[in-house]
C-alpha cells in the first residue's frame, strides 16, 4: 500500500461550525441596530463602532503576543464582537480616549486576565461599560438626542433617555401619566427614536437580529425569551398594582438596554449556562433583577448590572442544575 | 401502538417519532440506495479473525492444512458468550496466525486458501421461501447459537444471548431495527428491499423464540420504499408492524429506538430487557431466518462500498473474511484522492490502517473519505456554547466529562455518569470549537471501567 491513510477514532465528518462563523452570525445580527443607530445618530455611530471595535482586536493582539506569549487567535471573531457589543453600550458623541479605555478594560481585565476566549467569568463588552459608567458617568450618561443622520461626532445636542425622565419626575412627584407625555411614543421607541446608548435604541432591529441568531441556531430562545417574559410579568404586576408610579410592561421592554442585554449581551456563550433549565433561571434572575434596580434602585437603568451578577451563578448554576440522564427516571407505560 | 392505516398517515402527515432528547442531523450522502445486492466473488485467500464477537474469542476446531467446505465449523464458541465460527467458503486452511483486523492490532486469524466452492450437503441453497416453522423455541435458540450469529449492526453481540431472557425479566416487545441512521450506509436498506418476506419469517421466528406476540420493525423516513414495502408484505404476517421514523442520528442505538417506538427509557446503566424489550438488526434477522430455515450458518453479509469518490457505491453479498481491498477494486478502485477509509459510516466507523484488514460479522460497510475530510480541524478553547450538551442522546455533559478526563478526574468522571456514554459521537460532530471530545470520554470510559471491575 502506498497510499497514506489517516487513521483517527471516531467520528469522522462534522457538523462544520466553527467559532469565527459563529462570531460573524453575531455580526450580522447586530448589523439592522447598527443601520438604524446610524440613521438616527450620524457619524457619532459609526466613529464609535468602529473606534470600540479596532482597540478590543488592537489589544487582544497586543496583550496575546507580547505580555501573554500566546498564539494570537484574533481572527476567531470574538473580539469584534464584544468591541461592536461595546460601542452599542456607549453613547454616540463618547470621545476616543474613553473608548480606548473601555476596550483596554473589556478585553485586558473582562477577558485576557482570565486566560482569554473561554475563559471569563464576565461579560467582556459589559464589564468595560460597567468600568466606564462608574469613572465617567457625566459622559456616560449625556445621550445625543436622535437628530438624524447628519449629526456630527463632537456636536450632538444631548438630552435625557426616557427611563431617566421617568426616573428623574418620579424623584420629584410626578406621575407615570404625566411623564408619558414628555417621552417619546411607543412607535418611536419600537423604531428607535430615542435617547440612549447607540446600539439599545432599536427595538425592532433588535427583534430583527434576535430572529436571525433563532433561526440560523447561533443561539436558542431560552436566555432571550425568559429574560423578557420575567420583565414583562414583573413590571406588569407592579404596573397593574400602581400605574400612578410604574410605568407599563411594553414601556420597559423598550427604553433602556433590556433587548439589546436579552438577546444580545446575556446570551454571550462563555458567560452563560450550559442546560436549557440552567439558562431560564439564569434569564429569569436577570428579568428579576433588572426590575428591581429600575423600580427600586437608583439606577434608571439595570440590565447590564443584572447581567454581570447572574454571570457570577453561572458556576453555581452549572454544578446544580443537570439534564437528567437518559434513564434516570424510569416511566415505562 | 399503531396500526398500518395510522402509519401510513404519519408518513404521509410528516409527523413522525423519534427519541426525546439530543441527536444530529449529519448529510446522509446514500449513495447506494436503490443498488441492490450484487454478489461478490469468493476471495482467493479468506482471513477469518477469531474474535469477531463481544465476548470470549472462539477456538480453532481446524488444523493447518485440513480440508475444508463452504459452512464448516472451524471454531468453537469459548463460553456463554462467544460464537462459533464456520468457513465461508471451501479450500484449505493455511495456517492459523496472527494478522491485522478492523481494531488497528494482529490477533489470532484462520486462514484458509480457497477453491471451488463447495458446501456441505445439510445447508439448503435454494431461493425457496421456507415459512412453515417446525422448530421448538429451545431448538430455535439453539440453532442460533450453532450458526455463530451475532448482533449484525455493528455490536456484534451474540444474539442467542440477547434471546435468553434471564431469570424474573419478561420479554414483551420485540424490536427490528431497520434505522440504518449511519450515514452513507444502505446495507440494511437494501436487505429491506430484496428479502423482506425472509425479513418477515426470521421475525417471526424470532417472536417464538421471545414468546412475544408483536414485533414492530422501526425505519427512518429516508427510506420510504423499504416502509411501503415492508408494510405492504407485513400484512401478510400476523403481529408485525412497521413503523416509520424522523430521520435523526442515533437512533439506531437501542436505547434511542426503544424510546422512540414505544417510549420506554432503559434504566441507566440497565439493558433493553430491562423494560421488556429486545433489539435485534435486520440482519441479523435474515440470518436466523438463513440458521433456522436453511440450515446455514453466518459465513456472510451484506456491505455497503461507498465514498463520495467511488465510481460504482455498492451493496454487496460478501462471505467473511474478504479483504477490504478486494471490496474496493468491485467498485472501481480507491480514489485518488482517498485520505481515510472506514469500516463502518463516519459517525462510528473504524479508520482502516491497512487495505488487507478482512470483513467480519458485523462490518455493515466499507466508507471511503477524501483527504479533504479525513483530518481534523485545529482544536479551538471551547466557548461554553452548550451545544455538546443539547444534542448527547444519554443527556450527558461531554464538555465536563472531557475536561475530568484529560485532568484524570475519575470519581467526577463516575459520578457524572461517563459509562452511560454510548460513543455516538454526535458531540465531537456539533462542536465548533473542533474539540475531541469522544476521544477524552473513551479514554474516561476506559479508565473509570478498570477501576469499576477492581472493586468485584
Amino acid at each position: 500500500m502506498s497510499k497514506f491513510l489517516t487513521v483517527s477514532p471516531s467520528p469522522h465528518i462534522f457538523a462544520g461550525s466553527a467559532i469565527n462563523k459563529l462570531m460573524t452570525g453575531v455580526v450580522i445580527a447586530l448589523l439592522p441596530a447598527f443601520v438604524v443607530s446610524v440613521v438616527f445618530y450620524g457619524t457619532g455611530a459609526i466613529i464609535v463602532t468602529l473606534l470600540s471595535v479596532l482597540f478590543c482586536v488592537l489589544f487582544e493582539y497586543l496583550i496575546q503576543k507580547f505580555i501573554l506569549n500566546t498564539e494570537v487567535r484574533v481572527n476567531d471573531g470574538s473580539a469584534v464582537v464584544t468591541g461592536v457589543l461595546l460601542a452599542f453600550n456607549l453613547p454616540s458623541n463618547l470621545p476616543w480616549w474613553i473608548i480606548m479605555t473601555g476596550a483596554l478594560v473589556a478585553i485586558g481585565i473582562g477577558k485576557m486576565t482570565f486566560g482569554g476566549l473561554g475563559n471569563n467569568p464576565f461579560n467582556p463588552a459589559l464589564v468595560g461599560r460597567v468600568f466606564l459608567l462608574i469613572s465617567f458617568p457625566v459622559q456616560m450618561t449625556t445621550y445625543p438626542v436622535p437628530a438624524g443622520f447628519d449629526t456630527g461626532y463632537a456636536d450632538a445636542v444631548t438630552g435625557a433617555t426616557p427611563l431617566s425622565i421617568i426616573k428623574e419626575g418620579l424623584s420629584n412627584n410626578m406621575t407615570i401619566p404625566e411623564l408619558m407625555k414628555e417621552v417619546p411614543g411607543y412607535w418611536e421607541l419600537f423604531i428607535g427614536k430615542l435617547g440612549g446608548s447607540l446600539g439599545e435604541i432599536a427595538g425592532a432591529a433588535l427583534i430583527l437580529g434576535l430572529i436571525y441568531m433563532l433561526i440560523r441556531k447561533i443561539i436558542t430562545w431560552h436566555i432571550p425569551v425568559s429574560i423578557i417574559v420575567t420583565i414583562v410579568l414583573f413590571t406588569g404586576i407592579l404596573w397593574q398594582i400602581d400605574p400612578r408610579t410604574n410605568a407599563d410592561p411594553l414601556f420597559h421592554l423598550l427604553t433602556g438596554g433590556i433587548l439589546l442585554g436579552a438577546i444580545f449581551m446575556a446570551t454571550d456563550y462563555v458567560t452563560s449556562p450550559m442546560t436549557y433549565l440552567g439558562m431560564i433561571i439564569y434569564g429569569v434572575g436577570i428579568g428579576l433583577i433588572t426590575v428591581i434596580i429600575r423600580v427600586f434602585g437608583s439606577y434608571p437603568e439595570g440590565v447590564s448590572f443584572a447581567i454581570l451578577i447572574m454571570n457570577g451563578f453561572v458556576p453555581v448554576i452549572n454544578r446544580y442544575i443537570k439534564p437528567k440522564r437518559f434513564g434516570e427516571e424510569v416511566k415505562n407505560g | 401502538m399503531i396500526d398500518l392505516q395510522e402509519n401510513h398517515q404519519i408518513i404521509k402527515n410528516k409527523v413522525l417519532r423519534t427519541f426525546a432528547k439530543g441527536g444530529v442531523h449529519p448529510p446522509e450522502n446514500k449513495l447506494s440506495a436503490g443498488a441492490g445486492i450484487v454478489d461478490m466473488p469468493v476471495s482467493g485467500t479468506l482471513v477469518i479473525p477469531l474474535s469477531q464477537h463481544l465476548g470470549v474469542p472462539s477456538k480453532p476446531v481446524v488444523e493447518r492444512g485440513q480440508e475444508v467446505k463452504t459452512g464448516e465449523l472451524i471454531a468453537k464458541s469459548e463460553g456463554f458468550v462467544s460464537a462459533n465460527i464456520h468457513s465461508p467458503a471451501s479450500g484449505k486452511v493455511q495456517k492459523i496466525d496472527k494478522a491485522l483486523d478492523s481494531s488497528g492490532y494482529k490477533r489470532d486469524v484462520i486462514i484458509i486458501q480457497t477453491s471451488g466452492d463447495e458446501w456441505i450437503d445439510t445447508i439448503d441453497r435454494s431461493g425457496e421461501l421456507q415459512k412453515n416453522i417446525s422448530k421448538s423455541r429451545e431448538e430455535i435458540l439453539q440453532k442460533i447459537n450453532e450458526a455463530g450469529i451475532v448482533g449484525m449492526g455493528g455490536a456484534t453481540f451474540p444474539s442467542h444471548v440477547k434471546l435468553t431472557v434471564p431469570r424474573g425479566k419478561i420479554a414483551t416487545h420485540l424490536i427490528i431495527n431497520g434505522v440504518e441512521c449511519e450515514p452513507y450506509l444502505t446495507s440494511d436498506h437494501a436487505l429491506m428491499m430484496s428479502k423482506a418476506r425472509e425479513l418477515m419469517v426470521g421475525i417471526q421466528i424470532l417472536k417464538k423464540a421471545l414468546d412475544v406476540d408483536t414485533a414492530i420493525v422501526g425505519i427512518e423516513n429516508n427510506k420510504p420504499d423499504a416502509i411501503d414495502h415492508l408494510t405492504q408484505i407485513a400484512k401478510g404476517y400476523s403481529g408485525i408492524k412497521v413503523v416509520a421514523l424522523k430521520v435523526k442520528y442515533p437512533q439506531g442505538g437501542e436505547k434511542q429506538l426503544i424510546k422512540a417506538l414505544i417510549n420506554r427509557e432503559v434504566p441507566a446503566g440497565g439493558l433493553p430487557i430491562d423494560v421488556g424489550t429486545v433489539v435485534h438488526n435486520v440482519g441479523t434477522t435474515f440470518a436466523v431466518y438463513e440458521a433456522i430455515q436453511k440450515n446455514k450458518p453466518l459465513i456472510e453479509r451484506i456491505i455497503t462500498v461507498t465514498g463520495k469518490d467511488i465510481k460504482n457505491p455498492s451493496n454487496f453479498r460478501v462471505r467473511i473474511g474478504t479483504p477490504v481491498a478486494e471490496l474496493i477494486e468491485e467498485v472501481g478502485g480507491l480514489p485518488e484522492n482517498a485520505g481515510k477509509i472506514l469500516s463502518g459510516g463516519p459517525m462510528m466507523g473504524k479508520a482502516l490502517n491497512d487495505l488487507n484488514i478482512p470483513v467480519t460479522k458485523g462490518t455493515s460497510g466499507i466508507t471511503v473519505l477524501p483527504e479533504s475530510e479525513a483530518k481534523r480541524k485545529k482544536t479551538e478553547p471551547c466557548i461554553r456554547c452548550s451545544r455538546c450538551v443539547s444534542v448527547c442522546p444519554m443527556n450527558l455533559e461531554p464538555y465536563l466529562l472531557m475536561s475530568y478526563a484529560q485532568n484524570d478526574m475519575f470519581e467526577q468522571l463516575e459520578k457524572r455518569h461517563v459509562m452511560d456514554c454510548i460513543e455516538c459521537g454526535s458531540c465531537s460532530f456539533i462542536c465548533p470549537s473542533s474539540r475531541p471530545l469522544l476521544d477524552y470520554i473513551r479514554l474516561g470510559k476506559s479508565n473509570v471501567g478498570k477501576i469499576i471491575r477492581s472493586r468485584k
